[in-house]
C-alpha cells in the first residue's frame, strides 16, 4: 500500500516535471486566414520560435469569413481567447477607435516604420497612429491572355476603360473551345462580388452615400454600372458565374479558361507560378477598367496583424508581429519561395528593390494600384465614409452582404437590376437611418 | 383514489421533479435570454449604442422584405418535402413489403441515407452529382447529348429539397415498413379471395392501416424540416440572391453575418411562434388519426 503511494506520487511528480518542461513561458495564440501567404508565414514561423525558445505559437487558421465571425464574436463581447488576430482595412479603424485593439508605437530600431506605404499606413491608423502592422496588400488589376489577344491581332491599352474590355470579351469569347471572354467575381458577399461591384460603380462615377449619407442605389450611375457588369459577365462569362469568387475564377484563370480577368493584384503571384498555373508565362498586366473617371475604380484592401486589448501578452505578441511583417521576414520568403513571392504592396522598399521588379512582371501595376487608392477620397462625387470599395463603418457588412446578395441574384437571372436596386435602396435606406446617420 | 395511491404519487412528483426542474431551466434560460436580447439594440460592432429598443427589431424583421421571401422559402421546403416522402415513402414500402430474395439488403440501403451527416451529404450531391462541369448528373446528360443543367444557379430551390428529400425518405419508410408488418394478412387474403385487385386493396385496406404512421410522419418530419439549415449553408449559402434563405438561414445571416443581436433574436423568436404555428396547424389536420385507436 505504501510502496505504491509512494510509487504513484513519484509518477505524478515526473508527470508534472515533464510537462513543464516542455511549456513555453509564453503561449501566443494566433487567428489568421487560410489564404497562401498566411499558410507560408505558418510554415517559417519556426524561423522565429528558433530565435524565441521560450515562445510557443497556436494557430487558429480559418475560412475568411468563418475567422471573421469568430473574431468578431470574440474581440466585441471580450472573449480574450486571441493574442494576435489578422484583420482587414475595414475592421482595423474601426476596432481602433474603440479600443478594441492596441495602439502601435515603441517600434523595435530595425523595424523602419517610415518605410510602410502611405495609402496603406492610412488605411491601418486611427488618429495617424497605426493600429495594425500590414502583412500585404493589394489593388485590382486587370489580367489578360498576351497569345489570345495576339491570336486576334488585339492590343490591350495600359487603362483601359470597361467599355473596351467589353469589345474584347465579346471577340474573344469562345465557348466551344472552352474559352470565356471575361471571368469576374459573381459569388455573393461584400469581400467578394461587392469588392469588384463597387469598383466597377466608382468608375462609372457613383458611389454608395451622398454627403447627408443618403444611400444613392437608384441613381443612374449605379443602374449603368450593374446593368453593364451582369450583361458582360452573363454574356461572354462562364457558366454559373453567380457561385465563383476569387479561388474559383482564378482556378479556372490558371486552367487557361479566362481570356480576361480582373482581381485581386495578389493573384499575380499565383497566374504566373509554374506549379499551379497552365499559363504562367502568357499572362499581361494592366490597370483594373476605368470609364468616366479612374478614381476609384482599383480597390485597396490590406491584410493586417493586431493584438487584443484583451491579450495578456501583449509585449509578445507585438514582438512576434514586427517580425511578421519586417523586411527580415519578406528576405526570408525571397530565399525559401523565390523573391516574386515576397509579401506585396506595404513596403517601399519592396518595390526600390531592383532585383524584385525585374523579377516580377506585375510588380509596377500593383504598386500603382496601391498608390492611386486613396481611401479618404474614394470617388469623383464626394463621400461621408473613408475606404475604396466599402464605406469604414460599422453596418457596412449588413448593408454589403444584403446588395451582394441581390446583385449575384440578379446575375443568375432571378430579377431585374433596376427594380432590384430601387428596392435594396429602401434597405439601405432604412439599415442607415436606424443606425442615426440620418436624422 | 385511496391514500396510499396518493402518497405513492407524491413520491413519484418528488422524485422526478429535480429532472424535470433540470430540464425547464435548460430551456428556460436561453429562451429569457433571447427575449431579452430581442427588445435590445444591440450591434455586436457598435456596443456603445446599446439600448432599449421595445418592439422595434420585431417590426424591422418582419417588414424586411427577406422575411416573407423566408417565411414563403420555409413552407414551401416543408411543403414539397412532406408530399415527396410520405407519396415515395408509401408507394416504396408497399413494394418492398412484398417477398423477393434480398429483401433484407435492400432494406438496409434504403434506410441507410437517414444515417449520412447533413454537411456531408449535402457535399456529396453539391460536388460529385450536380457540379455542371464535373458531376455525375453533367456526365449523364452529356451521354445522351444535352446540355448539362446547372443546378444551383437555375433551380436552386429544387436542388435543396431534392437533397432534403433524399435524406427523409429512409425516414418515411422505416416507418411505413415497420407499420405493413403488422398488417392483417387474413383480411388481406379474404380480399383477395373477393377478387379485389391489388389497386383496391391497396386503397381500401393498406392505405387507412397507414393513416396514422403518416401523420407520425409528417408530424415529426414537419418539426426538423423547419429548421433545415446545413444543407443551404454548405450548398447555396441562401443564394443565389434570396433564392434558399428560409427563416433560420435568416436568422443567421442577421446574427453572424451582420452581427445584429437584437434583430437576430426577434428573428429567432419569429421562427419559434411559426414553429408552433405549423406543428397547431398540422395537429388539427392529423391529430385526429393521431387519437382515434
Amino acid at each position: 500500500m505504501k510502496k505504491s503511494f509512494a510509487a504513484r506520487t513519484a509518477f505524478g511528480l515526473g508527470l508534472l516535471l515533464g510537462s513543464g518542461s516542455a511549456l513555453a513561458a509564453t503561449t501566443l495564440t494566433i487567428g489568421t486566414v487560410n489564404n497562401g501567404d498566411m499558410v507560408r508565414m505558418q510554415a517559417l514561423s519556426k524561423t522565429y520560435t528558433e530565435q524565441h525558445p521560450d515562445v510557443e505559437l497556436r494557430w487558429v487558421v480559418l475560412e475568411e469569413n468563418t475567422l471573421r465571425q469568430r473574431l468578431t464574436t470574440d474581440i466585441t463581447t471580450g472573449g480574450g481567447q486571441f493574442d494576435i488576430i489578422t484583420i482587414g482595412a475595414y475592421e482595423a479603424p474601426m476596432w481602433g477607435r474603440k479600443n478594441w485593439i492596441l495602439p502601435l508605437e515603441k517600434f523595435s530600431p530595425t523595424y523602419d516604420v517610415d518605410d510602410l506605404m502611405p495609402n496603406v499606413r492610412k488605411q491601418l491608423s486611427v488618429d495617424g497612429k497605426l493600429r495594425a502592422l500590414p502583412f500585404y496588400s493589394e489593388g485590382s488589376i486587370t489580367y489578360y491572355r498576351t497569345d489570345l489577344f495576339a491570336a486576334k491581332g488585339l492590343k490591350m491599352p495600359e487603362e483601359p476603360t470597361w467599355t473596351e474590355i467589353r469589345g474584347f470579351a465579346e471577340k474573344l469569347h469562345d465557348p466551344s473551345k472552352n474559352v470565356y471572354g471575361i471571368c469576374l467575381r459573381g459569388k455573393a458577399g461584400w469581400g467578394e462580388n461587392m469588392a469588384l461591384v463597387t469598383t466597377i460603380v466608382n468608375a462609372y462615377g457613383g458611389r454608395w452615400f451622398d454627403e447627408k449619407w443618403q444611400p444613392q442605389l437608384d441613381s443612374p450611375e449605379w443602374s449603368q454600372a450593374v446593368n453593364f457588369y451582369v450583361d458582360l459577365l452573363s454574356k461572354f462569362g462562364p457558366p454559373g458565374p453567380s457561385s465563383n469568387g476569387f479561388n474559383e475564377n482564378l482556378t479556372l484563370f490558371n486552367a487557361g479558361k479566362c481570356a480576361m480577368w480582373v482581381d485581386a493584384s495578389v493573384a499575380g503571384a499565383f497566374v504566373t507560378d509554374k506549379t499551379q498555373s497552365q499559363v504562367p508565362d502568357k499572362v499581361g498586366f494592366v490597370k483594373a477598367p476605368r470609364q468616366v473617371t479612374p478614381k476609384g475604380s482599383s480597390w485597396l484592401w490590406t491584410w493586417a496583424l493586431a493584438v487584443p486589448s484583451s491579450s495578456k501578452q501583449q509585449q509578445a505578441a507585438f514582438d512576434f508581429i514586427q517580425w511578421a511583417t519586417s523586411k527580415e521576414y519578406a528576405n526570408l520568403v525571397a530565399k525559401r519561395y523565390g523573391i516574386s513571392a515576397m509579401p506585396p504592396g506595404t513596403r517601399l522598399s519592396t518595390y526600390a528593390n531592383a532585383e524584385y521588379m525585374k523579377a516580377t512582371p506585375f510588380a509596377r501595376v500593383t504598386q500603382e494600384a496601391i498608390q492611386t487608392a486613396n481611401p479618404d477620397s474614394p470617388t469623383l462625387k464626394p463621400v461621408p465614409y473613408t475606404g475604396v470599395q466599402f464605406a469604414t463603418i460599422p453596418e457596412f457588412q449588413a448593408i454589403g452582404t444584403l446588395v451582394g446578395k441581390s446583385i449575384s441574384g440578379a446575375l443568375a437571372g432571378s430579377s431585374k437590376v433596376d427594380a432590384e436596386l430601387k428596392k435594396l435602396n429602401e434597405s439601405v435606406q432604412r439599415t442607415i437611418k436606424r443606425a442615426g446617420y440620418i436624422k | 383514489m385511496s391514500e396510499a395511491a396518493r402518497e405513492s404519487r407524491r413520491a413519484g412528483r418528488l422524485t422526478a421533479s429535480p429532472a424535470i426542474l433540470l430540464l425547464f431551466i435548460w430551456m428556460i434560460v436561453p429562451l429569457a435570454f433571447t427575449v431579452y436580447f430581442s427588445t435590445q439594440n444591440y450591434l455586436l460592432l457598435d456596443p456603445e449604442n446599446r439600448g432599449f429598443a421595445g418592439l422595434e427589431n420585431f417590426s424591422y424583421f418582419l417588414s424586411s422584405s427577406s422575411f416573407l421571401n423566408s417565411l414563403v422559402t420555409t413552407l414551401e421546403l416543408v411543403g414539397s418535402v412532406l408530399v415527396i416522402t410520405v407519396v415515395l415513402g408509401v408507394l416504396i414500402s408497399v413494394l418492398v413489403d412484398a417477398k423477393f430474395p434480398g429483401q433484407g439488403v435492400v432494406r438496409m440501403l434504403l434506410i441507410s441515407p437517414f444515417f449520412i451527416m447533413p454537411t456531408v451529404s449535402a457535399l456529396i450531391w453539391k460536388n460529385l452529382l450536380m457540379n455542371p462541369v464535373s458531376g455525375l448528373f453533367a456526365w449523364l446528360f452529356q451521354l445522351v447529348g444535352l446540355t448539362p443543367i446547372n443546378w444551383f444557379s437555375d433551380w436552386p430551390l429544387l436542388s435543396i429539397i431534392i437533397i432534403v428529400s433524399w435524406e427523409w425518405l429512409p425516414f418515411a419508410i422505416l416507418i411505413f415498413v415497420t407499420s405493413l408488418q403488422s398488417m392483417d394478412q387474413e383480411q388481406k387474403e379474404a380480399a383477395q379471395m373477393d377478387g379485389a385487385t391489388p389497386v383496391s386493396i391497396f386503397r381500401y385496406l393498406t392505405l387507412p392501416h397507414l393513416a396514422r404512421p403518416i401523420a407520425v410522419v409528417v408530424m415529426v418530419e414537419a418539426i426538423f424540416l423547419l429548421n433545415i439549415f446545413a444543407e443551404i449553408f454548405t450548398t447555396t449559402s441562401g443564394g443565389p440572391g434570396d433564392a434558399t434563405t428560409n427563416v433560420p438561414y435568416l436568422v443567421f445571416t442577421q446574427a453572424l453575418l451582420e452581427f445584429d443581436v437584437g434583430t437576430a433574436s426577434a428573428g429567432g423568436l419569429v421562427a419559434v411562434v411559426l414553429a408552433n404555428l405549423v406543428a397547431a396547424a398540422l395537429l388539427r389536420v392529423f391529430g385526429k388519426s393521431l387519437t382515434q385507436a
